[in-house]
């Protein structure tokens, strides 16, 4: 592409950010006994590279679940045991079995955030190039503008473990996307086999490759196709899981340690809606354990119906992306045992979509990186927040001059406010109305933040502050959803493609 | 919002660069620091302990102050802000004290003042000439500029992770350079004046303020061919000059070499770029003929000669041998490993914009490079994996632990002289400027 040096320069800046802040400290630095995510990756290295395939599920007296054991699927374990005998060549001591616990040292950190960054500069971070090069119908300027603006979304930075479930996601949505559909099935299914959360992510794969399915015909191509992609599943799969076939009891406790629904609804304080509710009605006393399963898995599949419907109908990959966005949030939103962290999952599909919404997206954005403020204090990481967080909103405000593109149109709000409009001829005003929101969800960030950092909670809410991080969140996750506006809506509204 | 939209529209670019690499130095404030933190903090303590009259003579630290009295008054009123972050590193005898706060406030001091240097690249950046104008951004030569003055990587990691204050020390050069190109000439002299007083590192240009100043604002106009015409002097100048400039005679410092260039200012003035061409040659000269010159030395010479890449072809290949090879010499200054990362890609980051973005603002003339010049600087790449990579796992380390640096300084050596001397042909060889045309 002509220009290549801007974007050249653009991912030479990305990694640079990424490495200054991994200079910070890392979750659980200097704090026994448990210490913190770094300690449970170098613990996986541990176990991986000491024990064998047969026992790293397992309880035992060489490895308590108790102190970080395996809860993500194969390929994790694999890659920890890859890493492990990079660090086993450099100095054996790392990975110790039982002494090394909680080895923590200036030559360890340097090799645990080297692997991270090697895995953003192989998986990720080309995906990011490949994707923005391959939209359509925008200049060179803006392409490499949208890369800018992806590569330096705080969360990403900040969170300090690998994103590589997330870059082979990516890998995934580009196949998809491209034609390339086998290759993008495999990536994906390997993604699903890195984390499970990826299942997020995993209906709208399944409802973009069966409408692409349909349109080709099930009788002749389609079928086919429908075969290949079933096919490659199924290999990647059995390929990522053949050591644990063996026994049923191995594949059993595999699943166990990754859907742990005995931990209860939620954890921690997440911006999501259960949490939320929570405040005033107790869910958690008043409904017992399975029917909070079984409403949770309700709502959810409510939620993201209409979205997944619409899509097997007309596959589209500007579709697919945004289906992405609807299926991640609602998971979020209404799930069982979410994380704080899942809020990366609904980001990555909305940096897609930067360039078609860029207002709202990067007001998502900023918001989600607020979200994950309680985490980032307790890793000692206030500075390089406020200085990416702010870094992202320059880069965006810049780049897609967001606040002179509010226009009803543009926010994708027309077929919503026609639609008012039948009942109240005076709602003009809806651009207004969010922008001014805008403003006053950027004032409260800042405030929250503020008030969080200097002042103690009163003594009888000692959450509060993350309490009401959640509600803000919560509001523009929720506006953000009707934002997408009612699929069916979509297709009355000739400007909405 | 309006106000809002008008800050975030087209124009605001500058802005955006110049808010862009203040957050990069924000990330920078955790790496590695030299010694020269330490001098500092002293300078702090003693300014703010002790009595003028001691602080020249203060010798409880090996760190002594040994700047003109200038910097010490701006080191005194850094320790009136600085009482207020941690009171402890005003103490004389806090040897190496560096608390978190401490760390804070010092690297916040220097992106603090950074904020002249903003300023002044944007008073240069209207001095550059809009004439190639592009409808295109990035291909302009004012954005070209600010980002390579803004972004420059010698002044990065000499300023935020080596730890100096060169940031408002240059802007005040840049500024001073500026007004000079837009003929304020009073202006520009007691600028420069002033940055004498703060480094006296900066004597090595001064033969170049000093000539072109009586050259070409003493004597208030030329003759048809350009030669003095004797009775255009104004004594009202030259006072007005005197009173406001110290030169100290800058022989005893070097730069010998520069006094050719120093009479082509007299005999053949070629206006204010003629002047930036023997500034940057004095600069040149001292940093390679000079007495206990430092790497660091190199940035003044490599900044101002910026102004000139984005004008003409001939100057931005020079600029591109001598800013890639001097930024490389700087590499042995950061030799701890987690800043390793940080200056390969820093370095990259500006070796490859600054050479694709001045082969694209000039990619109608001849090439920038020959085929001699691209092998130079491509061979700095193996140079680099060599001393980082190879050289600590033979055996010669132990032996030879000094070859690393060995061969940086004789490959970036062979590099400026190149530049030195291709710049000094073309102040010879440069047409001057026309004879009654308006500079």
């Amino acid at each position: 592409m002509e220009k290549w040096y801007l974007m050249t320069a653009v991912v030479l800046l990305g990694l640079t950010v990424r490495w200054t802040v991994s200079l910070n400290s890392y979750s659980g630095a200097g704090k026994p006994p448990m210490f913190g995510d770094y300690e449970a990756q170098r613990h996986w290295q541990e176990i991986t590279f000491n024990l064998p395939i047969k026992q790293w599920y397992f309880n035992s007296s060489d490895n308590n679940l108790q102190y970080w054991g395996l809860d993500y699927p194969p390929l994790t374990a694999y890659h920890s045991l890859l890493c492990a005998y990079v660090a086993q060549f450099i100095n054996p001591d790392w990975i110790a079995l039982h002494s090394s616990r909680g080895y923590e040292s200036q030559a360890h950190k340097l090799f645990m955030r080297a692997t991270v960054l090697i895995a953003d500069l192989l998986i990720y971070i080309p995906a990011v190039v490949l994707h923005c090069c391959c939209l359509k119908e925008i200049s060179t300027k803006k392409k490499i503008a949208n890369a800018l603006c992806i590569l330096l979304y705080p969360g990403l930075i900040l969170i300090d473990y690998g994103h590589f479930h997330l870059g082979l996601a990516l890998w995934g949505v580009l196949g998809v996307s491209c034609d390339w559909d086998l290759l993008g099935s495999l990536a994906f299914c390997l993604a699903v086999n890195y984390k499970q959360m990826e299942l997020y992510h995993s209906l709208p794969f399944f409802c973009f490759l069966l409408g692409k399915c349909f349109k080709k015909g099930l009788k002749g191509k389609g079928f086919v196709l429908f075969v290949k992609l079933a096919g490659t599943v199924v290999a990647s799969f059995t390929l990522c899981w053949l050591p644990f076939f063996t026994e049923r009891a191995q594949a059993l406790q595999v699943l166990r340690r990754l859907f742990p629904v005995d931990r209860g609804l939620f954890e921690d304080k997440v911006a999501n809606i259960w949490c939320s509710v929570s405040v005033f009605l107790k869910i958690k006393d008043i409904l017992p354990h399975h029917v909070q399963i079984i409403v949770s898995f309700c709502l959810t599949l409510l939620s993201l119906l209409p979205a997944c419907v619409k899509l097997t109908l007309q596959p589209s990959p500007k579709g697919f992306r945004f289906t992405l966005v609807s299926c991640a949030l609602s998971f979020f939103l209404f799930s069982f045992q979410v994380h704080e962290k899942s809020i990366l999952l609904v980001s990555l599909p909305v940096c897609l979509v930067l360039s078609e919404i860029p207002f709202m997206s990067t007001w998502f954005l900023l918001v989600s990186t607020f979200s994950m403020l309680p985490l980032l204090l307790k890793d000692d990481l206030l500075m390089p927040s406020v200085v990416t967080t702010m870094a992202f909103f320059i880069a965006c405000a810049t780049s897609f001059s967001i606040f002179e593109k509010t226009s009803e149109e543009e926010l994708r709000l027309k077929s919503f406010s026609v639609s008012v409009r039948k009942h109240l001829p005076r709602f003009t005003f809806l651009p207004r109305i969010i922008q001014h929101l805008f403003i006053i969800s950027v004032i409260t960030m800042v405030l929250l933040t503020l008030m969080t950092v200097t002042l103690d909670p009163p003594q009888k809410l000692p959450d509060l502050f993350s309490v009401l991080d959640s509600w803000l969140i919560n509001s523009v996750t929720s506006l953000r959803k009707s934002g997408r506006g009612d699929p069916r809506q979509r297709e009355e509204a000739p400007f909405t493609r | 919002m309006a106000a809002l939209s008008v800050m975030t529209g087209g124009g605001s670019w500058f802005l955006a660069l110049a808010l862009g690499v203040t957050l990069l130095k924000c990330l920078l404030i955790p790496t590695y620091h030299s010694t020269d933190f330490e001098v500092h903090r002293n300078w702090l303590a003693i300014t703010h302990s002790l009595p003028i009259s001691q602080w020249y003579y203060e010798a409880t630290s090996e760190w002594t102050l040994d700047y003109p009295p200038f910097f010490a008054w701006f080191e005194y009123a850094l320790s009136h802000v600085a009482k207020y972050f941690d009171q402890e590193m005003l103490n004389v005898h806090n040897l190496n004290y560096s608390s978190s706060r401490t760390l804070l406030f010092q690297r916040f001091s220097v992106i603090f003042t950074d904020a002249l240097f903003v300023y002044a690249v944007h008073e240069c950046c209207k001095c550059v000439d809009g004439k190639k104008a592009c409808k295109e951004l990035t291909e302009k030569p004012k954005f070209i500029l600010s980002v390579l003055l803004l972004w420059n990587f010698g002044l990065l990691i000499v300023d935020h992770i080596h730890f100096q204050y060169n940031g408002f020390l240059f802007g005040l050069m840049l500024l001073s350079i500026a007004r000079l190109f837009q003929k304020r000439h009073m202006e520009g002299a007691f600028l420069f004046a002033v940055l004498l007083h703060f480094k006296h590192i900066y004597l090595y240009v001064a033969p170049a303020y000093g000539i072109y100043l009586l050259r070409s604002y003493c004597f208030t106009a030329n003759k048809p061919d350009g030669s003095i015409r004797w009775n255009s002097f104004s004594f009202v100048r030259l006072i007005s000059l005197g009173l406001t400039v110290f030169l100290v005679s800058a022989l005893s410092l070097g730069p010998f070499l520069a006094l050719p260039s120093i009479f082509c200012l007299w005999f053949k003035p070629q206006g204010p770029r003629g002047f930036l061409r023997c500034l940057i040659l004095c600069a040149l000269s001292s940093f390679m003929f000079g007495w206990h010159v430092h790497e660091k030395a190199i940035l003044l010479a490599i900044l101002p000669m910026s102004l000139l890449s984005v004008g003409k072809a001939g100057d931005a290949s020079i600029f591109l041998i001598l800013s890639t090879t001097g930024h490389y010499s700087l590499f042995p200054l950061l030799f701890t490993a987690p800043e390793l990362p940080i200056k390969i890609l820093l370095m990259l980051l500006f070796t490859i914009y600054s050479i694709s973005s001045l082969k694209t603002l000039f990619r109608k003339e001849k090439p920038l490079f020959n085929w001699m010049e691209t092998f130079y600087l491509l061979g700095l790449g193996p140079l680099e994996v060599f001393c980082e990579f190879v050289f600590p796992f033979t055996s010669w380390k132990l032996k030879y632990p000094f070859i690393p640096l060995l061969l940086t300084s004789v490959y970036c050596a062979v590099g400026i002289t190149y530049a030195w001397f291709k710049l000094y042909v073309s102040v010879f060889t440069d047409p001057p400027v026309g004879k009654t045309k308006k500079q």
